[in-house]
Order: structure tokens, then sequence, then C-alpha cells
């Protein structure tokens, strides 16, 4: 098992970077009853894990045993009926999915299963909750449409569904759903939280972290947890007992963006451009998302840049990443980016040195 | 009926249970609680409410189109007169209450409106409810309709007059299109002010014995600008967090509104010229989740009240904002955007130049 699995925090008690949170959405639960929730915040922040430590918290262990479904509905629209399959993880209590994945047809999703778990529930006779809970995933990615569709539902049925909503950023929700709900914002964790879950981790497999380690693996985690806690693995594999000036082996891609960048500020000339299209492709099939690459790209060409270029490379890399956004092929606007970088580059080094 | 239903149990029962067993409020969202039942309640909408307490002695009314924005009681108002003009009893079967979250291609409009629309009905009081001889058809969000769905309405409402009453509720009346709106009497709804606000939380706090200071009641009604909903939310939320005593602070953390000081931060480094740092500050932002449209619409109060700025800087400022905002829309990155505004607004304000030299 994964360290970033094993050293979960399963209850709000154990959890060990938002504790206020934790404290707070306790009390919440605590009164028999909770509204909606908006989880927001960068990734590996810990939002996931605050929500699975919620349902824990309301329904017990029970809420833990997940099983994976594979479900189909068949969806009356009007003339013609559609039918949608899309996996969800349920237990007794909750169902969880990603509602994104069913593409354009997310808003009959929505609607056919708050429909059906609010038809579905539980009976209570045992003087349990009456409610299920429903975990969407990525809602920032859900159309207007669907998230329109949540509006009203959301009301209707509140008797009987509670829903857990999990984005990275508040300002793709719409306002209309964000105002139905209590929005809980999850920051990332600073360097010294990381540093501290990095020890307590260390600490329970028994190794011995030399001081200033998992600083520098904390410095280097971009304040994700996820991430430091995987870079901590993967350096406890490579090498043990750690030495306290071991490299800290950085991700694969972004090795491979930097060597992109370097090319770059190299040579300005079509032919490169040309080699540096293979490198991005080759990126692009290894499945790492457009805008990332674009965003390491940009962070790379920053560090080598003087501060008068800075502005307008800056510039171009927000304009062609909306232009990515509204098109279909992200390879054209990358390399549009590149082109552009390469031509203000070029022009820079004329005008500087002749 | 207790041997059914256990107390607790009673807590949570559904619309059915609801009537029969006693249930302890405490489940409902304080918005679906406090939401007025009569329309002589509706705070602050004086011409609404004053034509439909006349529709209520007269029993005649018209096609009607609330507009405006969240929060100010649309909805609420055409619910409550649909219950008023029927009571309970015939409810079901006069008022057809369609919105977003119900489909409504043409094919509906076609079938499920057109069908309901053409029933005829009789008249004659019942139950002490006025029961005018005329059905209403609420089309709640309905700027979420399809262009065709809307073109299909018109005729409909024409032929079915006489038995049919449309409500229309929407946000964006330019979404409607013309000829469906100038078949009904418009009624915009306005924000809410400060003071009437101010009354409507005040008695959702004795009814729920909260304590409130004037500062957060005034930081309560800033924060929702005159959205009532929001206001309520934000409130039941610091209560649930932060028990009956509630500061302004405890309100700014349910709200998700980004405190001053890190929206002035940004703006310092912005001003102090030098790129690393706002990057940074930008980074920090992104890292702290702050949604950025906060982030945008807070930067742009704090620019257009800057001292020592000129007019021409500020408009140039806000002309990025502006755009930023759209990209944002279209689903652009959030920190490469906030980066743009970030560097756009630290050359204005540095007097750089805004042209790019390099570009050919």
């Amino acid at each position: 098992m994964l360290w970033v699995d094993k050293y979960r925090p399963k209850t709000l008690d154990k959890v060990l970077v938002h504790e206020d949170v934790a404290q707070n959405l306790k009390k919440l639960v605590a009164e028999q009853d909770c509204p909606h929730l908006l989880f927001y915040g960068p990734p590996g922040s810990g939002k996931k894990t605050l929500i699975m430590a919620l349902l824990r918290q309301m329904f017990g262990p029970g809420a833990e045993k997940v099983k994976v479904e594979n479900k189909t509905w068949k969806v009356d629209a009007g003339s013609r009926t559609i039918d949608l399959e899309l996996t969800t993880l349920a237990s007794t209590y909750h169902v969880e999915l990603n509602p994104s994945d069913a593409g354009f047809q997310d808003r009959y999703i929505v609607q056919e299963i708050i429909k059906e778990m609010a038809k579905n529930r539980p009976i209570d006779t045992k003087g349990k909750k009456g409610f299920k809970v429903l975990v969407l995933n990525e809602v920032d990615k859900l159309s207007t449409e669907a998230q329109h569709s949540l509006r009203r539902t959301m009301e209707k049925y509140s008797s009987s569904c509670r829903l857990i909503l999990c984005c990275n950023s508040s300002s793709k929700v719409t306002e209309a759903v964000r105002s139905r709900c209590l929005n809980v914002r999850i920051n990332a964790p600073t360097e010294e939280q990381i540093v501290k879950v990095l020890e307590f981790v260390g600490k329970k497999e028994g190794l011995q972290v030399p001081t200033g380690f998992a600083a520098r693996i904390a410095e280097k985690s971009n304040r994700s947890l996820r991430r430091a806690i995987l870079a901590f693995e993967t350096c406890r594999v490579q090498q043990y007992p750690f030495t306290s000036n071991q490299a800290i082996p950085p991700m694969d891609w972004e090795e491979y963006v930097s060597e992109i960048a370097s090319d770059i500020m190299k040579e300005q000339s079509p032919k490169r451009l040309f080699q540096v299209r293979g490198k991005l492709y080759e990126l692009l099939t290894n499945c790492i998302p457009p805008e990332i690459v674009l965003k390491r790209l940009l962070f790379e060409l920053l560090k080598k840049l003087d501060a008068e270029l800075k502005h307008e490379v800056c510039h171009w890399a927000a304009y062609y990443e909306h232009r990515m956004r509204l098109g279909q092929k992200a390879i054209f606007h990358i390399e549009a980016f590149v082109a552009k970088f390469m031509s203000i580059y070029k022009g820079f080094l004329i005008a500087t040195f002749g | 009926m207790y041997l059914f239903f256990p107390i607790e149990a009673g807590k949570k029962a559904p619309q059915r249970e609801r009537e029969m067993a006693p249930l302890v409020q405490s489940s409902q969202p304080w918005v679906e609680k406090y939401r007025p039942k009569q329309v002589k309640d509706v705070a602050h909408q004086d011409e609404v409410v004053r034509v439909l307490t006349n529709t209520l002695e007269t029993s005649n009314c018209p096609h009607m189109l609330f507009y405006g924005p969240p929060g100010t009681g649309k909805t609420t108002t055409a619910l409550a007169i649909a219950h008023q003009l029927f009571g309970p009893e015939l409810y079901k079967s006069r008022v057809l209450e369609l919105n977003a979250s119900d489909d409504r291609g043409i094919n509906v409009v076609r079938t499920k409106i057109k069908n309901f629309a053409a029933v005829a009905v009789g008249s004659g009081r019942q139950g002490g409810y006025p029961c005018p001889p005329f059905k209403i058809i609420i089309l709640d969000e309905a700027d979420s309709m399809t262009e065709d769905a809307q073109n299909a309405l018109r005729r409909t409402m024409e032929t079915y007059s006489k038995v049919t009453r449309f409500f229309f509720i929407c946000n964006y009346i330019s979404r409607i299109i013309e000829p469906l709106a100038s078949r009904c009497a418009k009624f915009r709804f306005k924000p809410l002010s400060e003071e009437i606000m101010t009354s409507r939380i005040l008695h959702i706090c004795n009814e729920e014995g909260l304590n409130l200071d004037t500062e957060a009641l005034s930081m309560l009604s800033s924060i929702s600008q005159g959205d009532l909903r929001r206001a309520i939310t934000y409130l039941q939320g610091a209560a649930r967090l932060f028990g009956s005593s509630i500061s302004s602070n405890d309100l700014i953390s349910v709200s998700g509104v980004i405190p001053q000081e890190v929206v002035q931060a940004f703006f310092s480094a912005c001003k102090s010229g030098n790129f690393d740092l706002a990057n940074k500050e930008v980074n920090n932002v992104i890292a702290e989740g702050y949604p950025v449209s906060q982030m945008l619409s807070q930067l742009f109060d704090i620019v257009v009240e800057a001292d020592g700025v000129s007019d021409e800087q500020k408009a140039k400022i806000c002309k990025k904002l502006g755009e930023v905002d759209k990209c944002l829309v279209d689903g652009a990155d959030e920190y490469l955007q906030l980066l743009d505004v970030a560097s756009n607004t630290m050359r204005v304000l540095c007097n750089m130049p805004l042209e790019f030299s390099y570009e050919n």
C-alpha cells in the first residue's frame, strides 16, 4: 500500500493538517444534520481525505465499505432514450461519482441519480439518518446546464439527499450553486505542515530522517501534500538510510519540460520548433494535461528571462492557454506559444546584441 | 403514529409524512423555513405585491414575468401567489411548476405544457381560497430555456390565455425572447436594501436565538450584496459552525470572501514593480485556494478607490480585469490569468510601456 493511502487520516480527530476545519465539520455533523457542502482548494490539499473522514463521522465505519459499480441508466429525453454508463463508488450511505465523465450529457446523470436516490431513501427504523449523501467530484468541470439543473434539485430533494461537492476552483461553479452550499475552503498545507506530516510518517515507518531532509522535500512539493509523501516514498525506495544531501528525484515530465525550455532558449529556428513539437507530442501522449505542460514551460522560461521580457511572455502564455480552452487540439496552441516565444526572444536578442 | 415513527426518525421524514408526524424543524434549511408563505410578507418589492394583492381580490391576473438578481424573492412570490389562490387542495391540479432541473426542451413545451394548458377548469371558491377559473404554469429559471422552446410557447400562451396564466421567472430579461416578454406584465425585483435585509436577518436571529453584533450585521449585508438567500445561507452556516454568537470574522470564513489583507498584499506587490514578487503573491493566492473570480472583483474595488492612481491608469487596469473575467468564464487557467492581471497592473502602475517591444 502506498504511504499516501496508508497514512490517510480515517477520522476527523486524526487529521493533522486542517485541524480547525475538521473540528468545525465535526460540530456540523454533531447536530444530526448537515447542509450541502462545497469543498474547494488546490490539488493535494486534502479535500477528499476530509470528505471521507466526514462521511465516517456521520455514518460510522459502514461508510468505508464501498463497492465500485458500473451502472447504466436509461434516460428518457423526449423523443429518444439515452443510454448512459458511469462508474460509481457506493456504500449504503453514500454514492460518489465524477459526473463530468459523462461529457455533455452530465446533466441527465445528475438529475437521474439524485431523483433515484430520493426515491430509495434508507429506511430509518433504528433512528438512523434518513438521508443519503451524494459526493460529486470535479463540479467545476460540469457543464453550465448541469449546474443550472442542480439548483432547484438541491432544494427540492434536500430532505432526502445531501450533496457534497468537490472542486479545484470555485470560480467555475455558478453563483447559484455556491450560494446554496456551505463553502469550505481547503488551502494547500504550508511547508511547515508538510514537514510535520513527513516526520509523522517517518516515525511511524521507523525511519531515520536527517534534519533538513523533510524540509527539502516540502520545498520541492509545490505545497501539495500528496506529492510530498510520494516523493518521500520514492526517496526511501532509492536509498536508505537517507543522507542529508540525497537528491530528491524530480518528476520525469518536469525534467523533460525543463529540457524543452533550454532547447528553446538555445536556438530559435523553424527546425528547432519542429524538434520541440516531437517532444511536446510525447508529453501529451503520456497523458500530461496540456495546460500543465504550458504552465510548467512558462515556469521554466521565467526562471531564465530578463524582467522586461517576463511580462510579455506571461501575457502570451495566458493568451494561448485561453485559446486552448476554446479550441480543440491542444498541440496547436502550445506550439503557437513556443513559436511566439521564439520570435519575441529572437527580437530581444537582436535588439540587445545587434 | 409515534409507534411507526420514533422521534429521531420523524426529524428526517419526507414531505408526505411531515403532515402526519410533527417534525422537528432543525433539518430544514432556513432559506426554506423562512420563505414567506404569503405575498404580503415578501419584502421590498412593493409594485409586485400591490398588483398581486389586487389579483387575490379580483381573481384576475395577466401573464407575469419576474426578473432580477438571485435571492430577491422571485420564486417565493410566484409560489406564494399560487398557494394563496388555490390552497393546498387544488394546488396540485392547478399549478404546474417547471424549472431548469426538469427537461424543458421543445418536446416538453409541445406535449406537457400544451396538454396542461389546454384543460379547462371551473371556478368557484373552495375552502376559503379564491380559486379563479384558470391554471398557473410557473416556468422557473426561464432564461435557461432554449430559444426554440420559447418560440414554441408563443402561440400556446395566446390560444389558452382564457384558462392558463404563465409566470416566467428569470435572472436576465435579455435572454427571454422579445415576443414572450411583450406578452407579459414585467416586474423587476430590486436587490434588497440594507435596512430590509437587516430587519429580516434580525427576525431570523430572534427566532433561532442567535446573537449578532452590529458589525457582523453590516458585514453580512455587505458580503451578500442584496441577495437575501445568500445572507441567510451564510448565517445558517456560521451558526452551525460557530454556535449562537457570531462575529464578522466567522461570517467572512463561511462566505468565501477573501480577507482584505490578501488583496492588499497582492496590490502592493503589483505596485512594487518587481515581477518575481508579484509571481510569488499569485502563487500564494492560488495555493490558499481563493477563487480568482472573487479576487478580481475585490481587486477591482481596491483599484477604483485607490489614491495616487490616475483615472487613465485605473481605466487600463479595469479593462484588463474585464478581459480576464471573460477568459475565466471560458474556462481558462486561473494561475495564468491572475499572473497576466498582475503583470498588466504592474506595468500600468509603474508606468512601464504597455505595448510589447519585441512583438513583430
